[in-house]
């Protein structure tokens, strides 16, 4: 039996164990239900949509900014069009961006800790200078300028870059990219630790190569705390997606999501509050139980840490 | 020497970057203006060196940097830095501001979650820290907006004041802008500032402090407190970054005109020399706090001092 397999699979009674501590976690439970709903309302979007007579890309003009009803749950926008179902299919983007950018900034700093940690000397120094460095640049104007390069001009081939979901792989990539700095620095801590085991010298006294010990006997030992920091991430990558598209730098119109539905918010402010109060309250409401549960979910995985 | 590295590092990038944004200056102006002709954009380009490869630019520019000349803003015509500095006056006051209520609420509200952990009141900070992380900085704003501008009628919606007007009138424009974005921060200084005193108030010596017979008050802040602000400005000085980025967001949803602002316009209006440049000064800021972190940290701890003192 490999390390790997001592380390998550064997006992399924460690799972259990996590299980009941995390279920004791009021908040955490409370936010994993919540996010699970609103998950599942945002998949089920076109259901909604036909169950409740509406369409979301209606434009209606003799119908805007319509207080809510039987048929506008939510009232309607600036053009009319039903604001709850928008809602749900800007959660559809928001939540995609949010994990798939979260998983890429996780899978980039794993690599750069395992790296960093595993192999030490220069390259750890140099792998971790830039990630202190990423870490204390204004990292924001620079995310402006990368959401504002031309894409033909950097060589993305003609028809991805002109397609309706540029916007959508581009602001995926720009957030991997300065995002990956937490897991970084918590995986290479992680590797430090474990590489000093006996089982991982005892692999190198095998001859086993670096790559095999570092995918299958150290990071299985780290992935609590990979878990934990990409559930947090996800919160982050929410509200960074939801800053950019609000300045009109991220997701753009026709494809809606909970930032660019604000991106007009401040001269509806006054005319209909309510359209600036949904969707930053639906940000809201998801980053903070991503918040609370990857608070959870580290108690749960890590219970000897000190209590925070 | 290590900030002139970072300099060096991040104009490159940045030039690069912008040599890769659409809408070259010159077609700009000749799409603006009907006098002029392709052949005039030519020669422009070529009178300004945009015909070079971004490369050679890059060292011309850099060649500039070096003699004092940081440019020519296209859309104020006028050096860049003539427009730069009053701003980042603006914008020190804004993060300076913030920080100092941030840093002066967060240490009470830590101290207080860490003296009685588990407790209602340790609840109720928690999750008043969660929320701080969690709300949309832009959308916060707005709501500050709706309801203290709009609806209340207390505080001006946005903008500067007249720039005659003593510092005082100016005030009034400043309490939204730095509640907005002390808010972000403060939630975060509270969840270190209580881990850290968490931690600190575990170890022996606070132990011993009691037993020799020091009051509960004494022990917490004499002991406790000093100890638990080494990790603290550690993260303060990590955080000056994000607190610029959100100095971007902030400017920008009051009208404040600050540096944040003036880099988001001229990234957005082409105007890439000033962008570059604000950048540069923004990261220089970033570094400088940084320093003054340290400088800080050494005055806290004497046996980093004492070890810098050896060294010198």
């Amino acid at each position: 039996m490999t390390a790997a397999a001592h380390a998550i699979g064997d006992d399924g009674s460690n799972a259990v164990r996590v299980w009941r501590r995390f279920r004791r976690n009021r908040a955490a439970m409370a936010s994993a239900i919540l996010l699970a709903l609103i998950a599942l309302a945002a998949l089920l979007a076109p259901a909604i949509e036909a169950l409740l007579g509406v369409e979301a890309t209606r434009v209606d003009l003799f119908n805007q900014y319509a207080p809510p009803d039987a048929e506008h749950w939510l009232g309607t926008d600036e053009a009319g069009r039903d604001v709850l179902v928008r809602l749900l299919y800007g959660g559809r983007i928001s939540l995609l961006v949010g994990l798939v950018a979260a998983l890429g900034a996780a899978t980039i700093g794993t690599f750069i800790g395992l790296m960093a940690g595993y192999h030490g000397g220069r390259l750890d120094a140099l792998l971790m200078r830039t990630t202190d460095g990423v870490i204390a640049l204004p990292l924001l104007p620079l995310l402006i300028i990368l959401a504002a390069v031309d894409l033909e001009k950097a060589g993305v081939p003609a028809d991805i870059a002109n397609s309706e979901m540029a916007s959508l792989y581009r602001i995926v990539f720009i957030i991997a990219l300065v995002g990956w700095t937490t897991v970084a620095r918590l995986v290479r801590a992680g590797t430090l630790a474990v590489r000093a085991r006996e089982f991982v010298r005892a692999a190198e006294a095998m001859g086993t190569r670096p790559a095999v010990i570092m995918v299958r006997h150290i990071l299985p030992n780290i992935v609590s705390p990979i878990i934990v920091a990409t559930t947090l991430s996800i919160g982050a990558v929410i509200l960074l997606e939801s800053v950019l598209s609000f300045l009109g730098l991220g997701i753009q119109p026709p494809i809606p999501s909970w930032g660019n539905m604000l991106t007009n918010a401040q001269e509806l402010a006054t005319r209909a509050p309510a359209l600036a109060i949904w969707p930053g309250a639906i940000i809201f409401v998801t980053v903070m139980a991503f918040n609370f549960l990857g608070d959870g979910l580290q108690d749960a995985l890590d219970p000897r840490a000190v209590r925070r | 020497m290590g900030m002139a590295a970072v300099l060096a590092a991040m104009s490159f990038i940045v030039f690069m970057l912008i040599g890769l944004m659409p809408g070259d200056p010159i077609d700009i102006m000749i799409a603006s203006n009907p006098d002029l002709t392709p052949a005039d954009g030519e020669r422009l380009k070529r009178l300004h060196g945009l015909d070079l490869p971004l490369w050679e630019r890059y060292a011309n520019w850099l060649g500039g940097v070096f003699t004092g000349d940081l440019g020519f803003s296209r859309t104020y015509n006028r050096p860049v830095m003539e427009i730069l500095l009053p701003r980042l006056g603006n914008t020190v006051v804004l993060l300076g501001l913030s920080s100092i209520v941030a840093i002066l609420i967060a240490i009470p509200l830590g101290v207080i979650a860490a003296t009685r952990p588990r407790s209602r009141l340790d609840g109720a900070i928690n999750l008043f820290c969660f929320a701080g992380i969690s709300v949309p900085p832009f959308w916060l704003a707005l709501v500050f907006i709706m309801v203290f501008a709009v609806t209340l009628g207390w505080l001006p919606a946005g903008g500067m004041g007249a720039p005659d007007a003593g510092p005082f009138a100016r005030l009034e424009f400043l309490v939204l802008p730095v509640a907005t974005l002390t808010i972000a921060s403060l939630a975060g200084y509270t969840r270190f500032a209580r881990a850290a005193m968490i931690e600190v108030l575990r170890q022996d010596y606070i132990r011993t402090a009691r037993a020799k017979g020091l009051g509960p008050r004494r022990t917490v802040f004499g002991h406790g407190l000093r100890n638990a602000m080494l990790p603290l400005t550690t993260i303060i000085a990590l955080d000056f970054g994000t607190l610029f980025s959100g100095a971007l967001i902030t400017e920008t949803m009051f009208g404040y005109l600050g540096m944040g602002k003036l880099i988001y316009d001229s990234i957005l209006g082409n105007d890439f020399n000033l962008a570059l440049v604000g950048l540069l000064l923004a990261t220089l800021v970033v570094l400088i706090g940084n320093f003054l972190a340290d400088i800080a940290y050494a005055v806290l701890d004497p046996r980093i001092s004492f070890r810098a003192l050896e060294a010198a």
